[in-house]
């Protein structure tokens, strides 16, 4: 568990731009009726992107009171859910460094130190020009990509302090840099080219049909025998 | 024997072909489901009891069995929940299938919620996924429009297919803390019974599957559920998706049959253990709550459910975090407590008080600032904390710990009588 408090300096009021109240209306509606509540963290979430990055006091309330919610049990959710920033974060980027063990061992302490020297000392803590905050975060399920950081919504993988360096001096410069795997290999595949999935007949469509072979009463009388790519040892 | 490309179920895991529906449809996907469909509840359910299929999300409970518990006439909705809330350290797959392949998960949460009769099913994606659950909105959009899915869809089964969201917290993984998540409360696991398909969310009957188990269901009705049981071994069946991280020359994510032998999948998808098989100090097999396995046994190990629980470790999720002799062994644990404290749910006292005390124990043994007879303090703390939980997060925090003291006792002691040692010196 992790104690989490609000923020001392709260704004004075928020409510959700129209698009995020038609969408908001939009998601309730995926629960049953009576079942609004469902949708508080989803609309906590939103909220908290239409704040600038993190989650101001009075959006609290307003999201429990459209949902028809005690504000303690808003309060609860985003305490709880680590996710919600309760103070707030870096104009141009909120870096979450994974320092989880399959990342420690890749070298995730050297990343937490490049935003030490180059964010702030603490995380959590602004940068002093407000542009940047940093924390460090548990495993956020990229593992074959270590060390990662996920800034907003994307990852940067397969970082080294220096890859980690000029992702946040394109960030401090106002571009966006380009997401996923830093050493440019696609997604989890291994580093040298896949060891798999080579065979090109996966992806031409032979296989279609093939599992037709295995039911009787889909066999047309007189139909040629051994369809192209029927792949499949035939049912005992 | 390595698995062939041909036994295949996740054909564009690392996404180098089209994720769409087009391209979905030429790997098979959405093909036969109709006649599936058709040939009714109980066959569907069969088919997967057949296959062998065991839960992909960690316990490793057979899949057709559950779905079997599911009423068969209650009055009240039925629910599928996929729990894509993908946490464990080392485990990376979900996240693989839902950006590169949404369509087999899709096809297989239409077939599983027919099988289980249900015309509802929240997929759950943990908060951090943004762009995973952006890519699976836009496919379910897509099956939407082909009326693949949705209220009168071609294949004659009402079925609305919702993503819905956690902000993490990795106890959302556990499936009653799951659905106390969905009806909008802090993510703390129900006590059971009653079990989750009795009563389970908005107090309907409810299964709880991993999207690995669910995006298989498509493949393997096509193929057969003989077809599955053919691959891996007795009782552990089929393919898996493998996640080997940590300390290994390629670090990857690849699909292999059930069974193989630990050595021969890091030596032939990663590129061997760094600096060699010699250099391997130890294994994390199943993800971090998996207690480790040190160097002598990984040589002849296989990785399945049943070989590894007889060395009281686990497949878990199948994600494999290699250690080299490089790696300090505690400090690595002792990151993995760290974990375990931070995410507690604060329910129970051994737990919410427990993961914190180990946590500080086990700092301070990475320094060698103990004493040798709090080791087996230690120990008896993890097995006072293991067991006596309402949810297994207990038992996960205290297994890595176990895991530790059982193997690398003597690495623990050694790095005591060094900070004596210099401590001593520096005394004097």
């Amino acid at each position: 568990m992790a104690v989490r408090r609000l923020h001392p300096d709260q704004p004075h009021g928020f409510e959700f731009s129209p698009e995020n109240l038609a969408w908001a209306k939009a998601t309730i509606a995926k629960y049953p009726p009576g079942k609004e509540a469902s949708a508080i963290i989803l609309l906590l979430w939103r909220a908290q992107e239409q704040a600038g990055g993190w989650l101001p006091e009075p959006a609290l309330r307003y999201v429990a009171d459209m949902l028809g919610m005690a504000y303690i049990r808003a309060y609860e959710i985003a305490t709880f859910y680590t996710m919600f920033q309760l103070s707030p974060v870096g104009r141009k980027a909120h870096v979450q460094v994974c320092g989880t063990t399959p990342c420690m061992l890749r070298g995730s302490g050297e990343l937490i130190e490049v935003c030490k020297s180059r964010i702030s000392e603490h995380q959590h803590e602004l940068s002093a020009d407000g542009d940047f905050s940093w924390e460090e975060v548990e495993c956020l399920g990229c593992c074959a990509n270590a060390p990662m950081v996920q800034i907003w919504k994307n990852t940067y993988e397969d970082l080294t302090p220096a890859a980690l360096e000029k992702v946040l001096d394109a960030l401090a410069r106002g571009r966006q840099p380009v997401a996923g795997s830093q050493i440019g290999r696609r997604a989890s595949s291994p580093e040298a080219g896949a060891t798999t999935l080579v065979d090109p007949s996966l992806y031409d469509g032979t296989t279609l049909g093939a599992w037709k072979k295995r039911f009787p009463e889909l066999q047309e009388v007189g139909a040629p025998s051994g369809e192209p790519g029927a792949n499949e040892k035939p049912k005992e | 024997m390595l698995l062939e490309d041909k036994d295949r179920i996740f054909r564009n895991i690392y996404g180098f072909h089209d994720w769409s529906l087009k391209g979905a449809r030429l790997r098979d996907s959405w093909d036969g489901t109709k006649f599936f469909i058709d040939k009714g509840h109980d066959w569907i359910i069969g088919e997967v009891k057949t296959s062998g299929l065991r839960g992909r999300g960690g316990a490793g409970f057979p899949t057709g069995l559950k779905w079997s518990f599911m009423p068969k006439a209650d009055p009240r909705p039925s629910y599928l929940v996929i729990n894509a809330d993908e946490s464990e350290p080392g485990s990376c797959k979900d996240r693989e299938i839902m950006r590169h392949d949404p369509h087999l998960l899709i096809e297989g949460a239409l077939l599983a919620s027919f099988a289980m009769r249900a015309h509802t099913c929240y997929i759950y994606v943990r908060g951090e996924f943004i762009r995973e659950r952006e890519r699976l909105q836009a496919a379910i959009d897509e099956a939407y429009a082909a009326r693949l899915i949705g209220k009168n869809n071609i294949h004659g089964w009402d079925f609305d297919l919702y993503v819905h969201h956690g902000a993490g917290a990795y106890i959302c993984g556990e499936e009653t803390a799951l659905l106390e998540s969905m009806e909008g409360r802090k993510g703390q696991p129900r006590l059971k019974p009653p079990f989750p398909a009795n009563v389970g969310l908005f107090g309907a009957p409810t299964t709880v599957n991993n999207v690995e188990s669910i995006a298989v269901v498509g493949d393997i009705l096509r193929r057969g559920g003989h077809w599955f049981a053919s691959l891996g071994l007795p009782n552990n069946t089929g393919t898996k998706l493998f996640q080997i991280s940590g300390h290994v020359n390629r670090p990857c994510v690849v699909e292999e049959e059930m069974g193989i032998p630990l050595r021969q999948l890091i030596d032939e998808h990663c590129g061997g253990v760094r600096g060699g098989w010699g250099n391997l100090l130890a294994v994390i097999p199943g993800g971090s709550s998996m207690p480790l396995i040190p160097a002598d046994l990984c040589e002849t190990l296989t990785m399945d459910f049943d070989s590894l629980s007889k060395l009281k470790s686990g497949l878990g999720t199948a994600a494999i975090i290699v250690l080299d002799k490089s790696a300090d062994v505690v400090r690595a644990i002792a990151r993995i407590a760290y974990f375990y404290k931070h995410e507690s749910c604060g329910q129970c006292t051994p737990c919410r008080e427990g993961t914190g005390w180990m946590w500080r124990v086990l700092d301070r043994m990475a320094r060698g600032e103990a004493e040798k007879s709090e080791i087996d303090t230690l120990f008896d703390v993890s097995k006072q904390i293991e067991g006596h939980t309402i949810c297994a997060l207990g038992d996960a925090a205290a297994w890595p710990v176990q895991g530790l003291i059982r193997h690398f006792r003597p690495v623990i002691e050694a790095r005591i009588d060094q900070y004596q040692k210099a401590h001593k010196q520096a005394a004097e």
